[in-house]
């Protein structure tokens, strides 16, 4: 080969292996493209959004092995192995996640744009509140973790409040769940 | 739609094989989060045609701390470090500034190695190709002059890296490893000495050599840092303004020793020594001192966006604020810790 061949050789389609959503995916894709336009492009799962494409505005978030990061500023070769979810995992069955249900009920969405980030970002604080041993509705924490997401429309203040709310039906799952396990409910 | 330039990417299995790769000479980066590195090669002013992905080494992992010396590999990420128990313990202005770099999502994507290698940057490189091209570029790009300093003779590009005057004023070294001769051999550096103040290379890491991890020893006995950032948005956001002070107090609360680091100049923070004032007890009006001293010794360039002199005049008020968490915590204002 010559190294003009092996250049183009090295840059050539690589297919990828993950998880996408619980199910085993297998895409090809040039090194040189990002998560984002992997999903976008090749798997034409469009909730995912590209707004800046640079790593400002968290249209684009997904959770990777769990945690909200910008697909658009993630190598697509790099996510080889792992486990991505995007808004189009987080209803099950068809069912709207309480995040979609709290966002609807409160008008947290008004275009839309950045709703889907939003949601990815706040679906991983709601698994964290779960794990947590007296967790709490904070909103200055939630404005925390919703810091990497912008949204051109709403001002923010419903959209903290539909997490609030959501956040608020997790924590008292998890205490009931908790109390449950406590409890033999009287079964011999 | 902003894309990448088409380039290979190899993920390496070994510290030698991305040594050996990145030896190739500067048309091959590392790439650990990338979340600085695909930004600018998506504008266009960083170049590569292949990337060395080296988030799996094993030489990059993990916080130990059972030492005297606490070593942090350049893979764990800022999200990681800034709830890691030992490093909150031993270290809190550390968690605290790299919890404060950019976003949730860029920290649990970006790195500590990442963050000490960020590119500098300036309003007039960080833009897109064509906003750069009306000006027909400057010396960091393609073009013959710098905007910030027209007829200067370098780039004084800023380094913007949260964790820089905090790792400098805490004394840590760099780990940085090369293979010669065949064998893996690494040195360390200060930090403090990392930076040279040529904006377009202003790491001093060569080709063929690799950050591994970083290295802090743990403080002794009346010993305690903090680090200040002003920005303008809680979020996303690289600091206006980025101050660390050190002091060492001895048992009577007299001064033994006092460092101050300083971001956001040009390439290189700087780092004064305060021992002038060794023996002398902390109050608002040494404190005062140490502002106006630091203030003196600091110009901030209208490299980045707000007012120089306004950025001036804040790290005088954020040195004043730092030093405040001496002697009347329930003072201090603004962000810091
Ligand atoms: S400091 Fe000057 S040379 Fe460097 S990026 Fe800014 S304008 Fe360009
Ligand atoms: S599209 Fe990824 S951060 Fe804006
Ligand atoms: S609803 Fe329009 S950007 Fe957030």
């Amino acid at each position: 080969m010559t190294a003009a061949e092996n250049r183009s050789a090295a840059r050539a389609a690589q297919l990828l292996h993950f998880q996408l959503n619980g199910e085993a995916v297998a895409v090809a894709a040039p090194p040189h493209w990002t998560l984002l336009e992997v999903l976008r492009y090749q798997l034409n799962l469009t909730g995912t959004k590209q707004g800046c494409d640079k790593g400002d505005c968290g249209a684009c978030t997904v959770r990777l092995d769990g945690a909200p990061v910008l697909s658009c500023m993630t190598l697509a070769a790099l996510v080889q192995g792992r486990a991505v979810e995007t808004v189009e995992g987080l209803g099950v069955g068809g069912e709207p996640h309480p995040l979609q249900r709290a966002f609807a009920e409160l008008g947290a969405a008004q275009c839309g744009f950045c709703t889907p980030g939003m949601l990815m970002s706040a679906a991983a604080y709601l698994d964290d509140l779960a794990t947590r041993e007296a967790p709490a509705v904070d909103t200055g924490e939630i404005s925390a973790v919703l810091g990497g997401n912008l949204c051109r429309c709403t001002g923010y203040t419903k959209i903290v409040q539909a997490v609030a709310v959501a956040a608020g039906e997790v924590i008292e799952r998890t205490q009931l769940l908790a109390e449950m396990s406590n409890d033999d409910g009287g079964m011999p | 739609m902003l894309r990448l330039p088409e380039l290979e990417v190899i993920i390496a299995t070994s510290l030698t094989e991305a040594l050996t790769r990145l030896a190739a000479g500067p048309a091959a980066r590392p790439i650990l989060g990338g979340t600085d590195l695909v930004a600018n090669l998506k504008t266009g002013h960083t170049k590569a045609q292949t990337l060395v992905a080296i988030g799996q080494l094993p030489e990059l992992q993990g916080v130990d701390a059972s030492g005297d010396v606490v070593r942090i590999g350049a893979a764990v990420h800022q999200a990681e470090l800034a709830r890691d128990p030992d490093i909150l313990e031993l270290f809190p202005a550390l968690a605290y500034a790299v919890g404060r770099i950019a976003s949730p999502q860029i920290r649990n994507a970006g790195t500590l190695g990442g963050n000490l290698c960020l590119d500098t940057r300036c309003r007039f490189i960080n833009q897109s190709d064509l906003w750069r091209e009306a000006l027909g570029g400057c010396l960091k790009s393609h073009g013959k002059e710098c905007h910030v300093i027209p007829g200067g003779g370098g780039c004084v590009a800023a380094l913007s890296a949260d964790s820089v005057p905090i790792l400098m004023v805490l004394g840590a070294e760099a780990e940085i490893a090369r293979v010669q001769d065949g064998a893996l051999v690494t040195r360390r550096t200060p930090i403090a000495d990392l930076y040279d103040s040529d904006g377009r290379r202003h790491v001093r890491i060569a080709d063929g050599e690799l950050l591994v991890a970083v290295h802090v020893p743990k403080l002794p006995h009346g010993a305690r840092a903090v680090y200040r950032k002003w920005a303008v948005r809680q979020s996303i956001d690289f600091p206006l303004v980025s101050v660390a002070v050190r002091l060492d107090l001895d048992d009577a609360g007299k001064l033994k020793q006092g460092k101050v680091a300083i971001g956001v100049l040009g390439p290189r923070p700087r780092l004064l020594a305060l021992d002038r004032w060794a023996g002398r007890t902390l109050d608002e009006d040494l404190a005062k001192q140490v502002a106006q001293y630091v203030f003196d010794r600091s110009h901030p360039l209208p490299n980045v966006l707000y007012d120089h002199e306004y950025r001036r005049e804040r790290l005088r008020v954020e040195v004043l604020r730092a030093l405040r968490t001496w002697y009347a915590p329930a003072a201090v204002g603004g962000a810091g810790r």
